[in-house]
C-alpha cells in the first residue's frame, strides 16, 4: 500500500440519498471512517443502516451522492471497491448445494483467488469450523452458518469489513469467539464497520459511533465524547436520550 | 473474463451436476417416454417428408425440445432460487461485471442443455439410429438454441422474485413455445392461422434448423432459421445485459 493509499479514508460517504417509492430511506448522509477504526453504525429499526451498507457494498444503487471504499468509488470503480470490502449480511443466507469448504473456495474464486486454501484453513480454525469443513451447509446450526458467513466475508482479506448485526440470535460462546477474531483483525489493521442493536458490544469494541435516525445522521463522534456530551453512564443511555431528543 | 467468471461458471455447473437425477436423468426419461409413445403410435401411419420415417423426423425435434427446456430451466431456476434464498448476495458482492455474470449463467445453461440433448440422442439412437446430413448445422443450432434459451432463462430469473412467477414463465411461455414448435409435426400440416402464428416462434426455427442437420429436409431454409435464432438470441442478450446494468430487480 502506498503512502497516498494509507492516508485515504477507509469509507467515505457524501450526500447519499435513497428512496423506495414515497419512503426516503436516506436523506443526504455524510460519513467518513478512517483506516484502522472499529466503528459502530447505530440506529433504531428502519433508520437506514442496512440500506446504507447495501449501497456501499453495491447491492443497491444510491439516487444521489457518492461512496468510496479505500478511495474507490463504488459504481465507477466497483471492482476495486468490492475487493476492498468484506460484508457479513444480516440474514442467515447460504447456498444449500455446497459444503463449508466449497462455499469458501467459491467465494474466494469470485474475488479472483484460486489457490487460497492456506488462508481458508486459517479462517476455519479461527472460527472453530475445521471439523465442519466438509459438511453441507444445510446441516449446520444457525450459529455455524453465521460463522461461515463471516468466513466468506474474510476470504479475500479485505481491508474494510462490514458486519451487519453479526450477533443477532447468536449464543454467548460464538459471540466471544467472533469478537476475539474480529479484534485480532482490527489489531492487524482491518477497518471494522459494525451495526448492532447490542449497544454494550458497540461500547466495548468501538472507538467512534454514528447514529442514523429516519435516514439522517444525528450523531457521529467518539463514544467517550458522546457519553460526556449527554452526561450518560452508558452508550445505551446516551443512545436512548439522543433518539428521544431527536424525535421531540 | 477472469477467475471470478470461471468460478461462477464452475459453481453453476457443479450446482446442476450435484442434482443430476433431477437435472439430467429426469429430462431423459420424460423425453424417451414421448419418443416411445409418439414413435410407436404414429410411426407406421405418419410420413412428414418423402422418404423420411416419423422416428427420424421426431428424434431431432425431441432432442432440441429437451435442450431448449433444460437450458431455460437451468439459468432461470438457479437465479430465482438464489434470489428467494438470499444467496445471490454472494455473487452480487463479488467484483464481477454484468457481462461475466450473464455469460456464466448462460454458458452453464448451455452446458446442461447440451448434456441433456446428448444423453437423449445417444439413448434414442439405440432404438432409432439417427442419420446425419450435416454435423455443422447440428452443432450450430445446438449452440445457438441453448444460448438463446439460457439467455431467456437469465431474463426470467432477473425478473421473477417468487417461484410462482417463474412457474408462469415455464407454463405460459416456455411450454407452449416448445410444444407448438414443430417438434411433433411439420408446419405444413397446420391450418393457415396456426401456420402463421408458428412463424413468430423462435423455437420453431431452432428445431427446424437442427432437424435439417439430421435429415436434410426442413420447413424453411436453415439459413432463415439461423438468422432468426441468432438475431433473437442477440436481442435477448442485449436486453438482459441492459437490465442487469440498470440494476433492475437485482441491485434495486
Amino acid at each position: 500500500m502506498s503512502s497516498q493509499e494509507r492516508s485515504l479514508p477507509a469509507v467515505e460517504i457524501r450526500a447519499v440519498q435513497k428512496s423506495y417509492g414515497a419512503l426516503q430511506a436516506l436523506r443526504g448522509v455524510d460519513l467518513t471512517i478512517e483506516q484502522g477504526e472499529f466503528f459502530a453504525l447505530l440506529g433504531p429499526n428502519g433508520a437506514g443502516k442496512t440500506t446504507l451498507i447495501s449501497i456501499l457494498a453495491g447491492l443497491a444503487r444510491a439516487d444521489a451522492g457518492t461512496l468510496r471504499v479505500m478511495g474507490h468509488e463504488v459504481v465507477q470503480d466497483y471492482r476495486a471497491a468490492r475487493r476492498a470490502l468484506g460484508v457479513v449480511p444480516q440474514e442467515l443466507v447460504f447456498d444449500p448445494f455446497f459444503s463449508v469448504r466449497e462455499t469458501l473456495r467459491i467465494q474466494s474464486g469470485y474475488f479472483g483467488l484460486r489457490h487460497n486454501d492456506d488462508w481458508i484453513d486459517e479462517i476455519l480454525e479461527n472460527l472453530h469450523l475445521t471439523d465442519k469443513a466438509e459438511v453441507n451447509m444445510r446441516t449446520l446450526s444457525g450459529g455455524m452458518k453465521r460463522r461461515v458467513l463471516i468466513g466468506q466475508a474474510l476470504v479475500h482479506r479485505p481491508p474494510v469489513i462490514v458486519l451487519d448485526e453479526p450477533t443477532a440470535g447468536v449464543d454467548v460462546e460464538l459471540r466471544q469467539t467472533l469478537w476475539k477474531f474480529i479484534r485480532q483483525l482490527n489489531g492487524a489493521g482491518h477497518t471494522i464497520l459494525l451495526t448492532t442493536h447490542y449497544l454494550e458490544e458497540a461500547e466495548a469494541l468501538c472507538q467512534r459511533v454514528a447514529v442514523l435516525h429516519k435516514g439522517q445522521l444525528v450523531a457521529c463522534e467518539r463514544i467517550s465524547d458522546l457519553l460526556l456530551g449527554r452526561q450518560a453512564a452508558t452508550l445505551e443511555e446516551a443512545f436512548v436520550g439522543l433518539i428521544r431528543d431527536v424525535e421531540t | 473474463m477472469g477467475v471470478g467468471f470461471t468460478t461462477l461458471l464452475g459453481k453453476e455447473v457443479l450446482r446442476f451436476w450435484k442434482v443430476s437425477f433431477q437435472t439430467l436423468l429426469a429430462p431423459l426419461i420424460s423425453t424417451l417416454l414421448y419418443l416411445v409413445v409418439f414413435a410407436q403410435v404414429l410411426g407406421q401411419r405418419v410420413s412428414v417428408y418423402p422418404g423420411v420415417g416419423y422416428a427420424a423426423f421426431l428424434v431431432p425435434g425431441l432432442v432440441m425440445m429437451a435442450m431448449l427446456q433444460n437450458a431455460f430451466a437451468n439459468s432461470s431456476s438457479s437465479l430465482v432460487q438464489s434470489k428467494v434464498s438470499g444467496s445471490l448476495v454472494f455473487v452480487l458482492l463479488a467484483p464481477l461485471s454484468e457481462i461475466e455474470f450473464f455469460s456464466a449463467y448462460v454458458l452453464a445453461a448451455m452446458l446442461r442443455g447440451l448434456l441433456v440433448g446428448s444423453v437423449v440422442l445417444v439413448t434414442a439412437g439405440f432404438f432409432f439410429p439417427p442419420q446425419i446430413h450435416s454435423l455443422l448445422w447440428i452443432l450450430v443450432f445446438c449452440f445457438l438454441a441453448t444460448g438463446l434459451s439460457g439467455a431467456l432463462g437469465v431474463l426470467a430469473g432477473v425478473w421473477a422474485e417468487k417461484f410462482d412467477q417463474m412457474a408462469a414463465w415455464q407454463n405460459f411461455l416456455i411450454l407452449p413455445l416448445t410444444f407448438l414448435s414443430g417438434a411433433f409435426y411439420s408446419l405444413h400440416s397446420l391450418p393457415p392461422l396456426w401456420h402463421f402464428i408458428s412463424r413468430f416462434n423462435p423455437f420453431f426455427y431452432a428445431i427446424d434448423g437442427f432437424r435439417y442437420g439430421f435429415i436434410g429436409a426442413s420447413d424453411v431454409s436453415p439459413w432463415e432459421s439461423l438468422l432468426i435464432v441468432g438475431s433473437t438470441g442477440l436481442a435477448l442478450s442485449w436486453a438482459t445485459l441492459a437490465l442487469l446494468r440498470s440494476g433492475w430487480r437485482v441491485r434495486p
